[in-house]
């Protein structure tokens, strides 16, 4: 039972910062039409952008992570305005090939600049873990779980109760009668994207202490983006946090009851057997793809 | 070899004013030439470094033609084919040092193994269209990797497969590299003899109907589910095919051949060369073997990699179609 609410515990924290991701990317992917390969690129970036930031500026951990976020949500809009903008008109595939190249070419440049040694981020939270009752937790998972669930109230709040979350929402449901009632969709997009890539920068810069910074560690973090957008369905907020939550779970439990050497192929086989037996996600009142 | 992309209506002959020499001749030369330069090329190419560039350009063309297959003429992209690759090199490699096969046998084995994975992801996933069926086809790549660096009984786990035996063709080895090239060559031209076999035919008509409207082609009667399965089934045996010439030249195989990287150069192969063209992935993969190697010297190979990300989102945004067709319709336009 302990063991069980350990790892409960832990799965929660993982799915936080995978909600983070997917969130970001159901966004991108329910309003804009793109399949971003890059995803998880920019969980990276703001991993190392944490990393940068607290030994080249020397800057306090929390605003590191700040200026994650804010780098992350910058090169996110500049990516918008420079390749998918023009791209509009073109089809799902010409971009999702785009973005696939945009994957390699931000994952080498990152590999270039910081070599293949995976870096340690340094954090100011003591390491003795918390200990309540049956159950152990670092106080800097603590924080991660604290931080993604307020990025995850936030993101709420900004579609639900800002004009541009009702515009975002409007430009969701209907393209076209929302460029007639004046929202300019271009903005939109880039919105869109910039605020999807900040989320999965925070990702980054929550896990990055946590785990390690290293160039490829994007590639796991974009296919669980993807299994979290499949789990709840393309476009669903609410889906999306509790798919993160839902995955994270199910892979501390496959690494705890299974074997940790399959961790990984939770979100694969979440992916593979939810595509193909409820293609509209699980929370999905009716069927949205075909 | 047919340039033009199937499905555009062929163009009447151009008329040529003051040029005596007509396109055919000048294309039945250029193919001759290139007939003769491939076949050989191990006896004047001397140096074994430029030879094994040569037959790893071979075995990516196979990639390539296996993945054109289904990007290029069923419109599917599948970002999970290296996992037919592996599949294929593991099969092989198993076959002959478990169960002591021969490559004879061992290759038509893989091929066949490679196939009814294929077939396996064709039934599963081609319900499904664009970014979903990418997914389950990364997610099959991604789970098939996991086991081969798992499964340590049957893969030996990360440490992977030494000493995979060379093919050996009577008292022949083939371990030398102008026996192999010729291999690699049969092999290439099998692959791209069936894939002009099989776009000039009812069934490569049915997957350009099927890429341009699938509705339409429907309504007029092609079965969507068979001929995709089938397009996915004879791609991943091509790839199989690939993955077990691959085992037998390097003669090592690990859990890096189902590495993401080999399908993105695949894409990258295709898409430059010109998807749903013959020539294409063919012309695709010795570009993308020659020039990556010819840059070695000058650059790192993060550096390559780097220009690779760069070099696709280039290529899809100004040169949409790929090599071939560009220079095929720059001939045209001067013809006319």
């Amino acid at each position: 039972m302990a063991e069980l609410l350990q790892h409960l515990v832990n799965g929660l924290v993982l799915g936080g910062t995978y909600a983070l991701l997917g969130i970001g990317l159901t966004l991108i992917f329910g309003l804009m039409n793109v399949v971003n390969f890059a995803h998880g690129e920019f969980y990276t970036l703001g991993a190392y952008a944490t990393f940068a930031a607290l030994g080249l500026a020397g800057a306090h951990f929390f605003v590191a992570v700040l200026a994650a976020i804010a780098c992350g949500t910058a090169l996110g809009a500049l990516c918008e305005l420079v390749l998918l903008r023009p791209l509009r008109a073109e089809s799902i595939d010409t971009t999702m090939l785009v973005m696939i190249g945009v994957w390699i070419a931000m994952q080498n440049g990152e590999l270039l600049i910081w070599g293949g040694v995976a870096k340690s981020i340094p954090h100011p939270f003591p390491t003795a873990p918390l200990v309540l009752g049956p159950v152990s937790i670092a106080p800097l998972r603590v924080f991660v779980l604290v931080l993604a669930a307020g990025l995850i109230v936030t993101a709420y709040l900004l579609i639900h109760t800002t004009r541009l979350g009702t515009a975002m929402r409007a430009t969701f449901q209907d393209r076209d009668t929302a460029a007639l009632m004046g929202v300019r969709i271009g903005r939109m997009h880039t919105a869109t994207f910039a605020f999807g890539s900040g989320l999965a920068a925070a990702a980054g810069a929550l896990l990055g202490p946590v785990f390690l910074a290293y160039p490829s560690m994007g590639d796991l973090a974009s296919l669980k983006a993807f299994s979290v957008v499949i789990l709840g369905g393309l476009g669903n907020l609410p889906g999306a946090t509790l798919g993160g939550l839902l995955l994270g779970v199910a892979e501390e439990f496959g690494a705890g009851y299974v074997s940790s050497g399959y961790r990984d192929a939770v979100g694969f086989v979440i992916i593979i057997v939810v595509l193909l037996f409820r293609p509209a996600g699980l929370f999905a009142r009716s069927e949205r793809i075909g | 070899m047919s340039c033009g992309a199937p499905g555009t209506p062929s163009r009447p002959p151009a008329v040529q004013s003051g040029s005596a020499v007509p396109a055919p001749t000048i294309r039945a030369v250029l193919a001759a030439l290139a007939t003769t330069a491939a076949l050989t090329l191990p006896l004047w190419l001397e140096s074994p470094y430029f030879l094994h560039v040569v037959i790893m350009a071979g075995i990516f063309g196979v990639l390539a033609l296996s993945l054109n297959l289904l990007l290029g003429y069923t419109g599917q992209l599948s970002l999970g084919h290296a996992a037919f690759f592996g599949i294929g090199a593991y099969a092989s490699a198993l076959l002959t040092l478990r169960l002591e096969w021969s490559f004879w046998l061992a290759l038509p084995g893989a091929v066949a193994l490679a196939a009814l994975a294929g077939w396996l992801i064709g039934r599963l996933a081609l319900k499904l269209r664009g970014a979903y069926f990418v997914l389950v086809t990364i997610s099959f790549a991604g789970v098939v990797a996991l086991v081969s660096v798992n499964w340590m009984e049957l893969t030996n786990g990360p440490l992977g497969l030494p000493g995979v035996p060379a093919p050996t063709l009577g008292p022949w080895s083939l371990r030398g590299k102008r026996a192999y090239y010729y291999l690699v060559l049969a092999a290439v031209l099998l692959a791209y003899l069936v894939c002009r076999r099989l776009v000039g035919s009812r069934i490569g008509r049915a997957f350009v109907a099927l890429r341009e409207n699938e509705a339409l082609a429907e309504s007029v009667g092609v079965d969507v589910t068979h001929y995709l399965v089938l397009a996915a089934v004879v791609s991943a045996a091509m790839a199989g095919l690939a993955g077990s010439l691959y085992a037998h030249y390097t003669r090592f195989v690990s859990p890096e051949v189902f590495l993401f990287s080999y399908t993105v150069t695949m894409v990258i192969m295709v898409v430059a060369g010109g998807k749903g063209t013959l020539a294409g992935p063919l012309v695709g993969a010795l570009i993308f073997t020659v020039l990556p190697e010819a840059l070695r010297a000058v650059v790192s190979w993060q550096w390559q990699m780097l220009a690779y990300g760069v070099l696709l989102v280039l290529l899809v945004v100004f040169l949409p179609r790929g090599v071939v067709p560009a220079i095929a319709a720059l001939r045209n336009r001067r013809a006319s």
